[in-house]
């Protein structure tokens, strides 16, 4: 007889199991439509391999795992594929997401398929990858992926498997049917996973609040070397953790994993998916629920395809939706409400519950916390149930992390025991995910730090390589200019401002070209414009004379074209003029660079710069302000515009147009007004 | 000399601390200068705990700035981004008063992510020059568009974009980033069953 231990804290609530265990297992048949979603399990969402309007058969892969933590999808019964589409799943958020939707013919026609004859000769890693492939995850609830759990790990050597079958939440009674009437298959799933793992050890752990499994247990293991242990049933001894210190008296440390103490633990639902996929070749398309609560009539366990909707389980037994208040996925403790009847079974649905209101009742408002310490003497994870309370009501995450907060399991034993009815477990639930989240956003900002860094890096470079080349060609301007002064011979030439020179040279290259076009000289150019001016009046005057003659209504355009040309003409005779003055009395700045050390680019430069310092200093309301005048500036000048091309009757589209933009700027001037009294009146 | 000092010993007591403080005066000196730190250590501390959106809020060119402003005697409550959750952490790291958000510089607002209405856009890479993080794609005259999972949602792209086809949208939560709430108390918004310890007491 093996020494059983125990595990700190756990309650006794009450069972309720028997309502549910009046009748062997029964079959839920085949709904009309199947939904299975890609999320089924912890890990990676599968991807699909398969189109709508597709004919897939019983067992045929509908989805692929995608990733390591992923499994693959089956179709659990033959039919077609009517949609790939968000539908409701059952999770607490009662959010939606991707399922594969398939219209069963009823036909129930299998994919051929054969298991391997002699599992013995094969190596763990071929036989895990026949696990994987049938998209095997944790049938307790969690729902990892099992090959991963049981690849082995570097550096752990396993001495210990255990088969859980302690089934110890309250009213479920899924596992322990699947004891009473498929114990052989358990204690085979049981033997190929010890060919797996190779453990020295390898336990069935069953509460005693089930003789019948246990005996049909007993009798399976016969011979095996498959030892089942009993033990007093107390929840919530099926936890992993849990269970493992009971059989071997081992903890799992903090933050670890049961490998680090030598165990690997499996589900009994698990072994049997094991046991089908190995030895028959099935995937795992279906499972066993437990479908119980005072509104169903005929409470019990169901053998369910696997995205059958709950709604059709729930025809099957005799659903009274008058006397149900809420439909709850799991158990009364770590259960969760579901949103929707539509939602379909998935691999983790180990129970279904429709409780009556009086069986279940909302729970009542909590109370203060009145620091009784129950919580601490229930919580199987042995913390401080009340100071994580404060710790996550203050938001003091790096408190509740010191006080190992993720170690919680979140059992509800704690909430159970509290005489204030306080949530304790939501708080933690909260806590957790909020902690999480910090983590996500903390990884997210620092790979933006990281980005904005970069990304000042590059700017400081492509600045600096800008840089690199204007001083570059400076230099090789003033080599040219220092050159060009040797040659002139000009002794004064090494101290040419380089700016100097390159007017110089502007202004040569300019002389050439005018020399290149004959030679033309300034005064004779303005004689030209003069010329070819009056020449424009004369025939303007004259086509005015023939609009007059003939009556013609473009009169007026063609006075204020004559009038025009007339302005244009004194202009030109004026400028022909004044050059003519100038050329008797030269200006004497011929030497400019000379008496003043700036060229005129540096002092527009400065200009600039002023400019934009003055600006920089004005407040946002001068600023405002300013902009402000600008504007008017520029609506006066476009009015004036418009007004002109108006009375000169240029083309309609110019006037439009013009018209719009004066529109435009009116606009922005008052919501700049209409936003500076805000500033100005807040 | 000696007999000097030894005749008034509170010139032996000056000379001695004079000593002293010249010799330990040097031996901080040297450490000051042997092991200088690079940087401002304070100022790293805050910018780990800003969010790094650079969205330039706070009035600052990005957080790095801030944070050494911060550092420097700024308030704490001017990064809409972060929120009051990173207010608490600075007021924490910093051990100053927690003030609430300076609503000057914007309020907290649900994380949103840049979207560029592809067809609208013509290519004029403004709103890629605008981006902190470098999270548009494009060219000149070719469409462009946001990496979502490098977008920090500063709105910098929104204002520079010539044709409006940039919009914010708030992030939704999603399976993956859903959580249970904290329950609100004296209400009965809790969704866990495991409470209803009497009625199973009383079953």
């Amino acid at each position: 007889m093996r020494k059983i231990f125990d595990f700190h804290g756990g309650i006794h609530p009450p069972e309720n199991k028997q309502q549910s265990l009046g009748e062997p297992i029964r079959d839920a048949g085949i709904p009309a439509q199947l939904v299975v979603p890609l999320s089924q399990h912890i890990g990676a969402p599968s991807s699909p391999i398969v189109a709508v309007g597709d004919r897939v058969l019983k067992g045929q892969v509908i989805a692929e795992a995608a990733g390591f933590v992923s499994v693959p999808q089956h179709a659990p019964s033959s039919g077609t594929v009517a949609a790939i589409e968000e539908r409701p799943i059952p999770h607490p958020s009662g959010f939606h997401a991707l399922c594969i939707v398939i219209d069963c013919d009823g036909r129930d026609e299998w994919l051929p398929h054969r298991g391997l004859e002699n599992y013995e000769g094969e190596s763990p890693s071929d036989l895990l990858e026949h696990i994987r492939e049938a998209g095997i995850a944790g049938m307790g609830g969690a729902g990892f992926p099992s090959a991963v759990k049981l690849k082995e790990k570097p550096g752990a050597s396993i001495d210990t498997l255990i088969i859980n079958g302690t089934e110890c939440e309250p009213y479920i009674t899924a596992d322990d049917a699947l004891m009473r009437e498929h114990a052989a298959e358990i204690v085979a799933g049981a033997e190929i996973l010890r060919h797996i793992v190779g453990p020295k050890n390898t336990l069935i752990g069953v509460e005693d609040n089930k003789p019948e499994g246990i005996a049909a247990l007993q009798a399976a293991a016969e011979g095996t070397g498959i030892e089942i242990v009993v033990f007093p049933t107390k929840y919530p001894s099926g936890g992993e953790k849990q269970l493992i210190e009971i059989l071997t008296g081992r903890q799992v440390p903090s933050g670890g994993l049961p490998a680090d103490v030598g165990v690997v633990c499996q589900n009994v639902g698990t072994a049997v998916a094991v046991y089908d996929a190995i030895v028959h070749g099935r995937p795992l398309i279906s499972r066993i629920t437990t479908i119980t609560g005072e509104a169903v009539s005929r409470p019990g366990n169901y053998r369910v395809l696997l995205g059958s909707p709950m709604q059709h389980l729930l025809d099957l037994a005799g659903f009274d939706p008058a006397r149900n208040q809420r439909l709850v996925m799991g158990g009364p403790m770590m259960g969760f409400t579901l949103t929707d009847s539509a939602v379909p079974v998935v691999k983790t649905t180990n129970c279904l519950l429709a409780p009556s209101a009086e069986e279940l009742p909302a729970p009542p408002p909590a109370q203060a916390c009145i620091r009784c310490g129950l919580c601490a003497e229930a919580c199987p994870a042995s913390l401080l149930p009340q100071q994580l309370f404060w710790f996550a009501r203050g938001k003091e995450y790096d408190k509740l992390e010191e006080h190992n907060l993720f170690d919680c399991i979140e059992c509800g034993a704690c909430s159970w025991a509290c005489p204030s009815h306080i949530p304790l477990v939501q708080y933690y639930r909260a806590s957790k995910a909020d902690i999480l989240q910090q983590r996500r956003d903390h990884e997210k900002s620092e790979q933006s730090r990281i980005r904005f860094e970069a990304r000042q890096e590059r700017l400081a470079r492509e600045e600096a390589e800008k840089e690199a080349k204007r001083l570059a060609r400076k230099k090789a301007a003033e080599l040219r200019a220092q050159q060009q002064a040797a040659e002139s011979g000009d002794d004064s030439g090494a101290e040419v401002d380089p700016i100097q020179a390159a007017i110089e040279r502007a202004k040569a290259k300019k002389a050439a070209q005018q020399q290149a076009a004959g030679g033309e000289s300034e005064q004779d150019k303005l004689e030209k414009a003069v010329a070819s001016t009056r020449k424009r009046l004369d025939t303007a005057s004259a086509k005015l004379e023939q609009a007059r003659a003939e009556g013609s209504d473009l009169i007026d355009a063609l006075q204020s074209g004559v009038d025009k040309t007339r302005a244009k003409l004194e202009a030109a005779e004026k400028a022909l003029a004044e050059h003519l003055a100038s050329q008797d009395n030269p200006p004497p700045a011929s030497e400019p660079a000379v008496a003043k050390p700036r060229s005129a680019a540096e002092i527009a430069i400065a200009k600039a710069k002023a400019a934009r310092a003055a600006e920089a200093d004005l407040s946002p309301q001068e600023k405002a302000r300013k902009q402000l005048d600008s504007l008017r500036q520029r609506l006066d000048k476009s009015e004036q515009r418009l007004a002109q091309s108006r009375e000169a009757g240029e083309d309609e589209k110019i006037v439009e147009a013009l018209a719009a933009t004066v529109q435009r700027l009116k606009e922005k001037i008052s919501a700049l007004e209409s936003e500076a009294e805000k500033v100005e009146s807040p | 000399m000696f007999e000097l000092i030894a005749q008034y010993p509170l010139l032996a007591a000056l000379f001695a601390l004079v000593g002293l403080g010249l010799v330990f005066g040097a031996v901080l000196g040297f450490a000051a200068v042997r092991f200088k730190t690079e940087g401002d250590p304070i100022a790293d501390q805050i910018n780990a705990i800003l969010p790094q959106t650079q969205c330039g809020q706070c009035g600052h060119p990005g957080c790095r700035p801030y944070a050494e402003a911060i550092a420097e005697g700024e308030a704490i409550n001017k990064c809409p981004p972060g929120g009051e959750a990173t207010i608490q952490a600075l007021a924490d790291l910093l051990d100053v008063e927690a003030l609430p958000l300076d609503e000057e510089h914007g309020e907290e607002k649900v994380k949103s992510v840049a979207f560029i209405r592809e067809d609208e856009c013509i290519g004029c890479t403004k709103c890629i020059q605008a981006c902190p993080v470098d999270a548009i794609l494009g060219a000149a005259k070719q469409m462009h568009t946001v990496i979502a999972s490098e977008c920090t949602g500063c709105d910098l792209c929104v204002e520079p974009c010539p044709v409006d086809c940039i919009d914010m949208i708030p992030q939704e939560e999603s399976l993956q980033t859903w959580h249970w709430k904290l329950p609100e108390l004296g209400r009965a918004n809790v969704d866990i069953i495991a409470s209803d310890a009497q009625t199973d007491r009383a079953a």
